[in-house]
């Protein structure tokens, strides 16, 4: 006898498993079908080196949407989202800039640099501020097709023109500014010190194949402005026991609401009949029928993978085919035998914090320079990330685990011979340049994970190892993602819905394309 | 002037925005650093260290030792075993709680009391003609709140005694870092945590031990922002903010009785004896006026509340104990009783506080209209009763 279920979930990514976790909610018969032994996808931890857990790709939390965890009750299910109050930038003259939770301290240490900037410091934040609580409301809606409405997008559309029109003028000419320029330009408008502006423009390249002077970065340091933790914009933090706690929170609550989560299940195809998904076939032949097949894989796995050609518009394939992917970062982890110290602190402190080697912009545009034609940079620009410094279940007690997510590692494997090789180049570049602000970081190494966007693709799916299932550019946000006309979280294919990064909001723990693609299906009334 | 703890050489120098707090006569820090999160966080992930010296604590001696805290207290001292802790609660005449606080055995005529509120005059009243030695030895004692996750690996590090063994609500005498303590599992966070004593000139020996293994187990100092926010996500009572002690009341409206805080549980009606108890008695069988509850507010109704002055959502950066009116209608045509403490509670993603309110309306699942004020105007928003404690892992008593 096949199975039957209301819904089938491809992939146990932390968006699949939100569709899964609301549908469920909703009393429908729902199946969870993740080709990995763990659920999660980029969101996971793993135990690689014994008694050290990683947070193997995503590491921290900021754009998980509070909605999710109140409707989910995630916090009962295991959230616990530590903040991350602070960043550490050393410079490569031994000075460094140390940012705070709090804004006198902010002052203090700023007027180090420049008196000017100290100043407006402040400004730029209420700024950046405004201007999340401005496009906030766009994380939340189902995005429209300007070109063709319909009734509903009509009336969101509207809401979001009243929105956009209660801003003052200068606000909205500031936003239309961040929509079109370089980050590098746009902070070039507001300070001075050059370390304050590669460390802000950081938020402006994280996941992009672009460097912080090529237009539309400006965006993206946007997109994570419109993070928040418990009401405060721009707040970052990091799950206990890694992002994988994030998961198998949403998984849990998943599963108390009936949902089922079946592991080490690979999907073949969509089972499709007379244009309407009736399925799935599984790679080893298995059918398993479902009312409704909803996919968190990323654009071209759902669209060009798990469906046969024939299915789709013409217009649909070229724009997933055209669909910017060009993984840009790696990923480094390493399991250390005590605490990495940074010579610009001295011998006594250790950092508590995030740690980002981006000492100038140059620096930054230059890494980009080194990857853009292939390889990667010699002199990476870091996002290090020590959860064990508060985190006690992640290491021994006295050992600690390091996250370095690195840019720019580009996916081709241009100029290397094999992947191998490519990935050793990598590792070494990554560690001999952190090991210029941190000495002593070679000699605390006991296990190096090293990760390329090509080892990202292999082991979590994601098609050339882009972490946001696609760029975050503007040309392929809101009613583009994944393409326009498809933004809906349906697809050409009846009862065939997509709920993952590469739908909006994007990419990022946000759960936000799993909820709305599961608010959609729920809305259709086919299941 | 404020008097000084045993830990204060440590705190004063860690105590970044000299932000202190008058606790019993002593200064006691606010936060540490600047921003309390990582205390916060610490006390829910890691460990959390409390000074709570300041607390008033007293050794009581003596054959009728037993029988003074028995006539005293509202719980039944007899069944507190050596090497038990009770927390329990003390009235006056006439049902009014003047205290809450805890008795530990130590020894079978040998019991340590600790209270928030000074009590010497009131043990020797009540022990009146009774063979009992007390001494008051607040000053002479130092104390250490070790409150955590990881506080039970922490110490046993320092200790030749099987902390597996301590159970919850139990005492053990030992060394820790070499150093004589008492400790005892229990504390004030709802969470796995330790209450250690020591004599006040050994206080810095054994912080120090502890500071030096901070890194691996995650241990933090932690002040008074910390320790409020996570006793009402433990649902606990906080004097001067659940009640007021009936002996610091002017009024009586400002009185409070046990039932009235929702701390039946530590009343004993069937004791054949204690202060007050003819009078607890008398407002069992007529039903009190009031009852304590939890509430969670509703966080959704307020995010709407700020939207409608273009504000997005502000929640509380950490807890409050000012009264806020409680009314069963949105319109406040009917008053039903108050919140007493709140805090928007980061771990759990809820906006909880505690209520004192009108038994009719005090049922779990019970809607209700809190006030809140919004750039300086007063509405209200939907709260819900709900179940205390409102964070209660399983490895606070495992």
């Amino acid at each position: 006898m096949t199975e039957q279920y209301d819904a089938i979930i491809i992939g146990g990514g932390h968006n699949g498993l939100t569709c899964a976790a609301y549908l469920a909610k909703a009393g429908r018969k729902v199946l969870v079908l993740e080709r990995r032994h763990l659920v999660g996808g980029a969101a996971v931890t793993e135990e690689i080196f014994p008694g050290f857990k990683f947070t193997v790709c995503s590491y921290v939390v900021s754009l998980l949407r509070p909605e999710v965890i109140r409707e989910l009750e995630l916090a009962k299910h295991g959230l616990h989202i530590m903040p991350l109050l602070s960043s550490f930038a050393p410079m490569e003259n031994g000075d460094y800039l140390l940012t705070h939770a709090d804004d006198s301290s902010n002052y203090h240490e700023l007027r180090r640099h420049s008196k000017r900037d100290a100043e407006m410091f402040p400004l730029f934040n209420q700024m950046m501020y405004e201007m999340a609580h401005a496009v906030k409301p766009i994380l939340a809606t189902v995005p429209p097709d300007p070109s063709a409405p319909g009734l509903r997008g009509l009336q969101d559309l509207n809401y979001l023109r009243k929105h956009v029109q209660g801003m003052s003028k200068k606000s909205f000419h500031c936003l239309t500014k961040l929509m079109t320029m370089s980050v590098s330009d746009f902070l070039d408008e507001w300070f001075e010190t050059d370390i304050l502006k590669s460390l802000m423009a950081l938020n402006g390249i994280i996941g992009t194949m672009l460097g912080p002077k090529s237009p539309g970065t400006a965006y993206v340091l946007l997109h994570h402005y419109m993070g928040e933790l418990d009401g405060a914009f721009t707040a970052w933090g990091a799950q206990q026991g890694g992002t994988g706690g994030v998961s198998e929170a949403i998984a849990s609550a998943a599963r108390s609401y009936g949902a089922e989560i079946r592991c080490n299940a690979p999907v073949e195809r969509v089972l499709v009949k007379d244009g309407t998904a009736v399925g799935v076939v599984m790679e080893n032949g298995d059918e398993i029928k479902a009312k409704v097949v909803a996919s968190g894989c990323d654009p071209t796995v759902t669209f060009r993978k798990l469906l046969e050609e024939k299915e789709l518009p013409d217009d649909l394939v070229s724009a997933i085919d055209n669909f910017k992917y060009r993984g840009s970062s790696g990923k480094v982890n390493l399991a250390l035998d005590g605490m990495p110290r940074f010579s610009a602190l001295g011998d006594d402190a250790s950092v508590q914090c995030m740690a980002e080697i981006c000492p100038d912009m140059d620096y930054l545009e230059k890494a980009y320079d080194d990857a853009v034609y292939g390889g990667f940079s010699k002199r990476p620009f870091m996002d290090v990330e020590m959860p064990t410094a508060n985190d006690p279940t992640m290491a021994p007690p006295g050992k600690h685990v390091m996250s370095i997510f690195v840019q720019y590692a580009n996916y081709a494997l241009d100029p290397y011979d094999t992947r191998d090789a490519q990935r050793d180049a990598f590792g070494d570049a990554v560690v001999n340049t952190l090991s210029d602000f941190v000495p002593n970081i070679k000699d605390l190494i006991l296990h190096k994970q090293v990760l390329t966007p090509w080892d990202i693709e292999q082991r979590i799916g994601l098609t050339e190892g882009n972490i946001f299932q696609g760029e975050l550019t503007l040309d392929q946000l809101f009613f583009f993602r994944p393409a326009p006309g498809y933004s809906d979280y349906r697809t050409p294919v009846k009862n065939y819905y997509q709920c993952g990064s590469g739908t909006h909001p994007g990419g990022g723990i946000t759960a936000g394309p799993g909820r709305l693609g599961a608010l959609e299906i729920l809305r259709d009334g086919n299941v | 002037m404020l008097k000084k703890t045993p830990f204060h050489e440590r705190t004063a120098e860690l105590c970044e925005g000299e932000s202190w707090l008058d606790w019993a006569g002593h200064l006691s820090a606010n936060s540490y650093e600047l921003d309390h999160s990582h205390e916060y966080y610490a006390v829910r992930t890691g460990c959390g260290m409390f000074d709570v010296s300041p607390l008033y604590k007293y050794h009581v001696r003596g054959r009728d030792a037993m029988a003074l805290l028995d006539r005293m207290s509202t719980r039944n001292v007899a069944k507190c075993k050596v090497g038990q802790i009770v927390y329990t609660a003390w009235c006056d005449d006439d049902g009014y709680i003047v205290d809450d606080g805890t008795i530990a055995r130590l020894g079978e005529d040998f019991f340590r009391l600790t209270t928030a509120m000074s009590l010497l005059y009131w043990l020797e009243d009540v022990g009146f003609g009774l063979e009992v030695e007390i001494e008051e030895v607040s000053q002479e004692q130092g104390a250490l709140a070790i409150q955590g996750p990881t506080s039970k690996v922490l110490l046993q590090q320092f200790t030749e005694a099987n902390l597996d063994e301590l159970k919850y609500f139990r005492i053990i005498e030992t060394k820790l870092a070499g150093v004589p303590v008492r400790i005892g599992r229990n504390g004030y966070t709802g969470d796995l945590g330790y209450e250690v004593f020591m004599d006040a000139n050994d206080g810095l020996a054994v912080w120090d031990a502890l500071m030096e293994k901070s890194d691996e187990y995650k241990l933090r100092p932690a002040g008074h922002i910390a320790l409020d926010m996570v006793r009402i996500e433990a649902g606990l009572v906080l004097i001067d903010a659940e009640f007021m002690s009936a002996t610091n009341a002017m009024y009586p409206i400002q009185r409070t009785t046990p039932f009235e805080l929702g701390l039946d549980w530590v009343v004993n009606l069937k004791k054949s004896h204690f202060i007050g108890l003819r009078a607890l008695r008398e407002e069992k069988a007529r039903g009190p006026a009031w009852t304590t509850v939890g509430l969670q507010v509703d966080v959704v109704a307020l995010e709407a509340l700020y939207a409608r002055f273009g504000m997005p959502l502000i929640l509380p950066y950490h807890s409050w104990t000012d009264p806020v009116p409680l009314y069963a209608d949105a319109n406040k045509g009917r008053y039903i009783g108050k919140a007493t403490s709140g805090t928007w509670s980061p771990i759990m993603k809820r906006y909880v506080a505690l209520a004192r309110l009108k038994p009719e309306a005090a049922k779990i699942g019970n809607s209700l209209h809190i006030e809140m004020t919004v750039e300086g105007q007063r509405f209200t928003v939907p709260a819900t009763v709900v179940e205390t404690p409102f964070f209660d892992p399983p490895r606070k008593r495992a």
